[in-house]
């Protein structure tokens, strides 16, 4: 029963994502609208499979019971001539009230099964060879992520394998926080799992097709809440493991912009931030070693280009008022010094 | 018919108010009960979880004298109720004082632990999980027993100056109420700091 | 039911207020604040919430008015985190719960034959410790930084996740006014609880059995007993935020090894039932004002009461259905959606009695009904949207998203706001002795309820897009503009709606059409006195022998009590 209304459902989501992604589209390269209708990883469809049963369900509720009560007062309201006399007083129907009691409760009980099994389904999936094990650590307000088994920290972007049908290869995330309560969404990929300092939570994805696709933080996590914005991209097997082994390699150490790494070492900068191969190891900002191989900076809040770096580093908080990042009044030169060593931390 | 009621009628005494006090005071000590359930249950979740010590069994002793104080004192302020009930005003202010006497035994016991744990064990609400979840247990009852103390003042001077008459017993039942339901929140503290906890 | 008594009552005039001579304003002024009258209390509640509902309501403009598209900047990100921060602490508590406890304050005297509530002091402290406490948080707005930026209004969100109350994350005074605020309302709330539910208990007047009370005071009792149960942990748990704050304890402290996990616990049981608390007497509402316009009696009182009961009591369990995403693990989350699922029981039977009392009527359309009809149809979408919040897969896309935010205005705006205004056009002539004007009624009922499903149903769309909650701004590239805008457009027909209405009051005050006793043919014991009622209620106290006392006046030869 739940596999014919899946396909019923199946059919009406991919009418209704139609609908809803509206101004999205899923243009090359271009992130589609979060539309947790257009799921591209399983535990995303199995949640939209059981949404589409509900969404049955209760549409069937409201059309019976918003049609009883359109019908109700319309044909029982006053009309003119009616003569003032009151209408026979009923004062209840034991049988009708109990009916009217039982009926729901059964649905409810039908809910409740069909919802735990969902439950039990999606949490209780166990990681498995090949899986892919990646750590997402909230902060106030950027991700950091990190491959344990890889050996790679990035940040803001999930970058995983596609899964096939021949080779699954699910990712299975642990999300931790280092301050404060948030939460990693990404609708496409899966439910959301909140990001709780002094606890571990567990989710696991299983993306079926190549692509990039939007999340953010999901709960309140202060002042930046709205500018901790998450990309995900999902390659093939062979892209990921270029990625991979670019994400390996330690920072480059080009000859021609020594002045602005000498900046990066000697200033604040190494304390918070962490380049691979430099004395930088802080741990309070984002790892920097392949900052260039990001498209955004400052969690999503804009592009990562040139133009954006720079002004970054001249004034973090005029772009994202309230990060924790303060500016270091770097005179234009020296600016220009660190921005060109990082422009080459590809 | 009914006669008609005087609009000041709820504030003299009479079997109805009697009601409507009663129904006060369970309703307070519901909500009060509601209020210290919380503190319980954060005081056993955190049990076990402080990550530096002092810890329980270092440091608390079995405040025995201190209980036997709280609980006895449910004992005068019944004979308290029960003195006024046979006109003796002045007996029943007795009573309330020795009840009072009791409860202020019991505070000073009180203070003299936190004393010796923060002064000789260096535990103070804000040294560990343990601390927090103490102090705030302990203290929520201590202000509680603090207040019954005051209430219990003014009827020991209501008693000795002869203003409470047997009329008064069903308003003077619902403070000997509150202190029951005082001494009733020790016995789960206890329980719950000194035995499970420890 | 004594003839002479009723007549008596009927033939009351009301005394003294349209006295010939005006009073000095000052001794007008000084009767209000002095006053420990059920009656006067109940308005200064009704008009407080009134006032902060106007207060919060243009909080939610200037925040609508920054979303209506991507990147707008119309106050800057840490003002508008106070304000949606300030909007939802405003609406539940400076709102919802002086509603609330003003129409029962006002009404529950008058229905069931007492002269006044069992504690009237008490009733006064009640009233002049929120207000306190709504002032003292507000105060926060202007002190600090000042106006400029909202000053130290906290921006914690209304349900104040820790750790980021903690000192570390939300340093200065802005959280402390949040939690001193609302625990001394708190106080207040609670002391005005047990006083409703001591008249109700101890209080009723000759023949007035529990059950031949009005449906609206057996709500009044069961959120009465479900506040003295759910309060107190609120005010435990700020209790514990205040001695973390202010004598570094580690209730919330997470790097102590604290739970952040605890507050919410904390919280949520308190706040789930809150709302129920909200809803239900606006329930009473509806089941006072369908059976007089429908000319019926209720259908089903002994099961709408039950289903009171219900949803007070499993409402009580439902709380951690907001914790959904924060791994619990599969056996809470399973035990709480069954919990949340079978809470929609009893409110669905509701919805059934009410459709049935409303079925062989003949249904007057005048404005209480109307907000009534409303009411209907968009406590439905709120409680469907709610069974798919219970859906726990479901929940984890759509909770913290706007979908919840659209549900939640649903249920309250929908299922309280609705039925507060519905309760104002149908308890104003009693209260002032004048009936409001139905044209301009009907004005306000229609711009608030085209203005609000513009909004709020329009709003479930993002959310169903992955649009999260309390951002102050949103990505261009996320499909969200559109729904945005046409969520925005919404408020101004709201605001004018609400315009409609003060403009009602004030004018009505003035030259309402007289009302009368009974303006509206009804049944229950408040219409058996003046418009406005003496400051005694009754002159003398009336004998009931069923649930509709002025129906077995009206109809000896076929009283109620045949039937019951």
């Amino acid at each position: 029963m739940i596999g014919k209304a899946a396909r019923v459902a199946s059919s009406l989501s991919a009418l209704s994502s139609v609908l809803l992604t509206a101004a999205g589209g899923s243009a090359e390269g271009r992130a589609a609208t979060p539309s947790i209708f257009a799921p591209v990883s399983t535990p995303a469809f199995a949640i939209r499979e059981l949404a589409m049963f509900v969404l049955g369900i209760t549409g069937v509720i409201f059309v019976v019971v918003a049609g009883l009560g359109v019908y109700v007062l319309v044909r029982f309201r006053r009309r003119r001539g009616d003569d003032r006399t009151e209408p026979p007083q009923v004062y209840g129907s034991r049988q009708i009230e109990l009916a009217w009691t039982v009926v729901p409760l059964l649905i409810v009980a039908v809910l409740f099964l069909v919802t735990a099994r969902y439950i039990y389904g999606v949490e209780g999936h166990r990681s498995r060879e090949g899986a892919l094990e990646v750590t997402v650590i909230g902060h106030q307000w950027w991700w950091e992520i990190r491959y344990p088994t890889l050996g790679i920290v990035t940040a803001n972007e999930l970058h995983v394998p596609v899964s096939d049908a021949a080779r699954p290869t699910p990712t299975f995330l642990t999300v931790q926080s280092a301050d404060v309560a948030h939460s990693f969404w990404i609708p496409q990929l899966a439910g959301k799992m909140d990001a709780i300092p002094n606890k571990t939570n567990r989710l696991w994805i299983e993306p079926l097709q190549p692509g990039t696709y939007v999340g953010q933080c999901a709960e309140y996590c202060g002042i930046q809440h709205a500018g901790m914005l998450l990309t995900a991209v999902v390659h093939s097997q062979d892209d990921f493991a270029r990625w991979a082994a670019a994400q390996q390699t330690p920072a480059r150490n080009d000859g021609d912009v020594q002045r602005g790494r000498t900046l990066f070492v000697s200033l604040a900068c190494s304390s918070c931030h962490t380049v691979q191969g430099t004395p930088g190891n802080g741990v309070f900002g984002p790892d920097l070693t392949h900052l260039m191989s990001r498209s955004t900076l400052g969690a999503g809040v804009m592009p990562n280009s040139p133009e954006n770096l720079r002004r970054w580093l001249d004034n973090p908080t005029a772009l994202k008022p309230g990060a924790l990042m303060p500016a270091m009044k770097l005179s234009p030169e020296e600016l220009n010094d660190l921005t060109a060593y990082l422009l080459t931390l590809r | 018919m009914n006669s008609v009621r005087s609009t000041t009628a709820m504030a003299g005494p009479g079997p109805e108010s009697a009601s409507r006090g009663r129904a006060g005071i369970i309703g307070l000590i519901v909500a009060e009960s509601s209020l210290f359930a919380v503190f319980v249950v954060a005081y056993l979740f955190y049990i076990g979880k402080s990550l530096t010590g002092p810890y329980p069994r270092d440091v608390l002793e079995l405040p025995f004298f201190n209980t036997v104080c709280l609980l006895s004192s449910s004992l005068t302020v019944a004979l308290a109720i029960r003195a006024l009930g046979r006109g003796q005003a002045r007996r029943s202010g007795q009573w309330f004082l020795l009840t009072l006497g009791l409860g202020a035994v019991f505070l000073v016991g009180t203070a003299r632990e936190w004393y010796r744990l923060i002064v000789g064990h260096g535990l103070t609400i804000s040294t560990n999980l343990f601390g927090s979840t103490f102090y705030a247990l302990i203290g929520l009852h201590a202000s509680h027993v603090s207040l019954g103390i005051v209430v219990l003042a003014l009827l020991s001077v209501f008693g000795f100056t002869g203003a409470l008459r047997r009329e008064d017993v069903p308003r003077a039942e619902l403070a000997a109420w509150y202190w029951h339901f005082v001494d009733g929140v020790w016995i789960v503290v206890f329980t719950v700091v000194y035995v499970v906890g420890r | 039911m004594k003839m002479d008594a009723m007549s008596v009552l009927v033939e009351t005039v009301a005394p003294g207020r349209e006295a010939a001579r005006p009073r000095p304003w000052l001794a007008v002024l000084h009767d209000w604040v002095v006053t420990v009258d059920h009656k006067r209390l109940g308005i200064l509640y009704v008009v407080t919430g009134l006032g902060f509902l106007v207060v919060g309501g243009l909080e939610a403009s200037m925040m609508r008015l920054q979303l209506a598209w991507s990147g707008l900047h119309v106050v800057p990100p840490e003002t508008f985190n106070r304000l949606f921060t300030m909007h939802g602490t405003t609406m539940v508590f400076l709102v919802g719960i002086p509603l609330v406890f003003g129409f029962g304050n006002y009404l529950v005297p008058l229905m069931i034959g007492a002269r006044d509530l069992a504690f009237p002091r008490l009733n006064a402290f009640g009233f002049w410790i929120l207000l306190f406490g709504a002032l003292l948080l507000h105060f926060s707005v202007v002190g600090g930084d000042g106006l400029y930026g909202a000053g130290s209004a906290p921006a914690i969100g209304w349900f104040a996740y820790a750790p980021l109350t903690e000192r570390a994350f939300s340093p200065g005074n802005a959280t402390d006014y949040w939690n001193l605020a609302l625990l001394v309302t708190g106080f207040g709330t609670i002391a005005t609880a047990i006083n409703l539910l001591a008249t109700i208990l101890t209080m009723r007047g000759p023949g007035m059995t529990l059950g031949r009370m009005p449906i609206f005071v057996w709500e009044i009792l069961t959120i009465s007993a479900m506040t003295l149960l759910i309060l107190p942990p609120l005010s435990a748990a700020q209790i514990m935020l205040l001695l973390d704050r202010f004598l570094g304890a580690h209730f919330f402290d997470t790097q102590a090894g604290g739970s952040a996990i605890a507050w919410q616990h904390f919280f949520w049981f308190f706040g789930h039932p809150e709302v129920y608390i909200l809803v239900l007497p606006g329930f009473g509402i509806a089941s006072e004002i369908i059976p007089v316009f429908s000319r019926k009696v209720i259908f089903g009182y002994v099961t709408l009461v039950a289903a009171s009961a219900g949803i007070g009591l499993v409402g009580m369990g439902t709380w951690a259905h907001h914790m959904f995403a924060v791994g619990m693990g599969s056996p809470l989350n399973s035990a709480f959606a069954a919990s949340t699922m079978l809470v929609g029981v009893p409110t669905g039977v509701k919805i059934f009695n009410w459709l049935a009392t409303l079925y062989g009527g003949r249904i007057r359309f005048q404005t209480p009904m109307l907000f009534c009809t409303a009411f209907l149809y968009l406590f439905l979408c709120a409680g469907l949207t709610g069974i798919h919040l219970a859906v726990v897969p479901f929940d984890w896309q759509l909770t913290d998203s706007y979908f919840v935010v659209a549900h939640f205005h649903f249920t309250l705006i929908g299922g309280l706001v609705f039925l507060v205004f519905a309760g104002l056009y149908y308890w104003f002539p009693k209260a002032t002795g004048r009936m409001l004007s139905e044209r301009l009624g009907r004005w306000h009922f229609w711009l608030f309820t085209i203005g609000f499903n513009l909004t709020f149903l329009t709003m479930h769309i993002p959310g169903l897009l992955g649009m999260p909650r309390r951002i102050y701004t949103y990505p261009a590239d996320r499909g969200w503009e559109v729904w945005n805008l046409v969520t925005t457009l919404g408020v101004p027909l709201q605001i004018l709606g609400v315009a409609v209405f003060v403009v009602n009051v004030v004018v009505s005050l003035r030259r309402g059409a007289p009302a009368g006793n009974d303006p509206w043919d009804a049944w229950t014991l408040e219409w058996a006195t003046s418009s406005p009622p003496p400051p005694y209620n009754f002159a003398i106290v009336p004998t009931v022998s069923s649930r509709r006392p002025l129906w077995d006046l009206k109809h000896p030869g076929d009283p109620d009590g045949l039937h019951e």
